[in-house]
């Protein structure tokens, strides 16, 4: 009976490495997962565009004609960390997804780059903005593609603090995103010689903030940060017109504001407003010609940064895929810091060994109704942040990949 | 962040009386819909939501603006109503209320799933009347026009039903139709066209709601779904179909998450269901409600 038990556990162990050597690409057949918001707040920022453009990816990859097989699923988290836990361990563990891409909503992406850690997968962050992803959380298996809330915050808080807005009051979104986009603003808006008078931290989702901006109004700030997004950020902005707050001589300063919240929102309402973007349609023939193919089949709705940035970063893995001929999660992910990235939405960039991945960044203007040529033709890029100053410098990010190397 | 200064408390009441009459709008219609046919309309999220979507193609496809709105868009979403009540709800009567609740729930999905679908979730403007545009310094706030149109109109129709229920002969015709609906038809009164139009008439409430929401908040497929949960709660607290109960509990409820947002903002989500949870502990039926 022992003799048998030891045969077969040899056996087991046998198959086990010969299984390996053979079939790199687990499954035969690279298994990408896109999960977010489907049908919430943030759907139009991600969702169903985010599962369109990995697709654009693959097909613009060829991958069949490489001779990989690349399938694309997708799950919607509804914005809650134990929905895409329990989504992302079952992906792993039972469905054969290698790798995990876009994700909104920061609080479940925390939970997502904890689980793609433990069990050496690859993650790819598009839609989530903590700067938390390459800061103190920063893993192995995770890299963050588009922007953070660092970017953001330097991006935005620095330029409204140089003309003149320099007491600001915090309207923030409740839960790990808004928590760190008003650390990372207040700290840009400190070191650009501004001042913090308050801030109030409202239910992540809200409909209604006339309280808040109530309060806001009373502080005397000369600049109301909205540390939220999406929908909380298009009902603040229309709600505080209606105040009289931009009348009355205070400025919004939309923290994180996408092409779909501006589109929701009107040129009407959202005109004027200033706020850093990684990437925008309009930007050279490339982008717009990516646009124009993306529109085609988005019902009409044009593609955020977001969207890009999973272009992008499909994209990239699947090129590193290729060179590794494996789709080992942790592999994949060094690999991948490793090559130079080079796409047509984004030019050429680096990945960081935090994770981080760098690119340029653009200080946009919302244009005057008179102003819009066409539809969509929202912004005016008004500075560019260059790459090597539109991320967070790597030593002040508390990385522990960073520490040890 | 405690110091209270009265101003600014006077400022959050005010704005929680108007979030109030967004709650006692909506929960009216829900009372009415369960006092009257015992379903319990979880299709009333939607159908706001259909109202404000209404009106915006009003103002965007026909040019009507928001005053047409107010007249055509709770006709048009009750119609609606009247074709749901007659087609699925009327054949559930006999079932249980889970029945009912089933299939509001699922229909409201549906057409959030539809809308969005069709519409996207970020939401689409709609513009304010340009005759409710301004608004008043009172001294400790701004008081925008529209905000304090929105309470005056939704009192004005509270009270217009609770009256309409409550003190005319039709009231007590459907009353008396939902105690012993045999009796009263044999009266003569057509008891399932009553029902009918009634069902028609709490889902057209929920639409007028949406009207005067739509000029504040995003019009977005989702706004119904955030709001349904909350006005589901004023109405257990008020009293399941009590209609006097809804109103006055819409309105006080919406004071008190008024103070919660500026004493304590994080828990202003829950302050109202740790309430239900209360007043369901000490009084079961409500705080309004019979038997």
């Amino acid at each position: 009976m022992k003799l048998k038990m030891k045969t077969l556990v040899a056996a087991a162990a046998l198959a086990l490495t010969a299984g390996a050597a053979q079939a790199q690409i687990s499954g035969n057949v690279v298994k990408i997962g896109v999960m977010n918001d489907q049908s919430g707040t943030y759907a139009d920022i991600a969702g169903p565009g985010s599962t369109l453009a990995a697709k654009m990816a693959v097909e613009d990859f060829k991958a069949k004609e490489k001779g990989l097989n690349v399938e694309v699923v997708f799950a919607d988290h509804q914005n809650k960390p134990d929905v895409g836990s329990q989504i992302a361990s079952k992906w792993y563990d039972s469905d054969g997804v290698d790798v995990i891409v876009d994700v909104p909503t920061s609080s479940v992406a925390l939970a997502i780059n904890q689980i793609t850690k433990d069990k050496g997968k690859a993650f790819l962050v598009s839609g989530a903005a903590t700067s938390d992803l390459t800061g103190k959380s920063c893993s192995p298996n995770t890299i963050h593609w588009t922007y953070d809330t660092w970017m953001l915050a330097n991006g935005t808080g620095t330029a409204i603090v140089k003309t003149g807005g320099t007491t600001w009051f915090f309207l923030t979104a409740d839960y790990a995103f808004g928590h760190a986009l008003e650390r990372d603003t207040e700290a840009a808006v400190l070191k650009a010689g501004g001042k913090v008078l308050g801030k109030v931290r409202h239910p992540f989702p809200s409909s209604d903030f006339s309280s808040f901006l109530l309060q806001a109004q009373a502080s005397k700030a000369k600049v109301i940060g909205l540390a939220n997004a999406g929908a909380d950020t298009t009902n603040a902005i229309k709600q505080a017109s209606e105040f009289g707050i931009v009348k009355g001589g205070q400025n919004l300063a939309g923290m994180l504001v996408f092409l779909s919240d501006v589109h929701g929102l009107g040129l009407d309402k959202a005109q004027g407003l200033i706020f850093t973007e990684s990437w925008y349609w309009d930007l050279n023939d490339q982008t717009r010609a990516w646009t124009k193919r993306f529109v085609a089949q988005n019902g009409g709705k044009y593609p955020t940064m977001v969207h890009a940035g999973v272009y992008s970063a499909v994209l990239h893995y699947l090129k590193a895929v290729a060179a590794l001929k494996s789709d080992d999660g942790t592999k994949v992910i060094a690999k991948m810091k490793e090559m130079p990235t080079d796409d047509i939405l984004f030019g050429k960039g680096t990945v960081r060994a935090d994770g981080r991945k760098i690119h340029p960044a653009y200080l946009v203007e919302v244009k005057k109704p008179s102003e819009s040529k066409g539809p969509y033709d929202y912004y005016t890029v008004r500075a560019t942040i260059p790459a090597n100053e539109a991320f967070r410098p790597m030593e002040s990010g508390d990385c522990p990949l960073v520490k040890k190397s | 962040m405690f110091d209270i200064s009265i101003p600014a408390l006077s400022g959050q009441l005010l704005i929680g009386l108007i979030n109030g009459s967004f709650y006692a709008l909506l929960s009216l219609g829900l009372a009415v819909i369960f006092g009257l046919l015992n379903i319990i309309n979880f299709t009333h999220g939607a159908q706001y939501m259909m109202g404000a979507f209404c009106a915006y193609f009003l103002l965007n496809k026909l040019g009507l603006g928001y005053w047409w709105a107010l007249a055509i868009v709770p006709l048009a979403v009750g119609a609606s109503g009247v074709v749901i009540e007659r087609l699925m709800l009327s054949r559930l009567y006999k079932l249980d209320h889970l029945y009912g609740l089933l299939l509001t729930f699922g229909l409201a999905l549906i057409i959030e799933g539809a809308f969005r679908f069709q519409f996207g979730s970020a939401g689409l403007p709609y513009a304010m009347p340009e005759s409710l545009t301004g608004g008043f310094a009172l001294g400790f706030m701004y008081l925008p026009g529209y905000r304090a149109w929105v309470i005056v109109a939704s009192l004005v129709i509270c009270l217009g039903t609770w009256f309409l229920i409550e003190r005319t002969k039709l009231g007590a015709y459907l009353r008396a139709a939902t105690e012993n609906p045999t009796l009263v038809q044999a009266f003569g009164v057509n008891v399932p066209r009553m029902i009918t139009l009634t069902y028609g008439f709490g889902v057209g409430l929920a639409a007028l709601a949406g009207v005067f929401a739509a000029p504040i908040y995003q019009v977005s497929p989702q706004m119904g779904s955030s709001l349904i949960i909350v006005v589901f709660a004023v109405v257990v607290i008020g009293g399941m179909g009590s209609i006097l109960g809804s109103v006055i509990t819409g309105f006080g409820l919406g004071v008190i998450e008024g103070l919660t947002k500026y004493f304590y903002p994080e828990a202003s989500n829950t302050v109202i269901f740790v309430i239900m949870a209360i007043v369901l502990m000490i009084r079961p039926q409500g705080l309004f409600g019979q038997r």
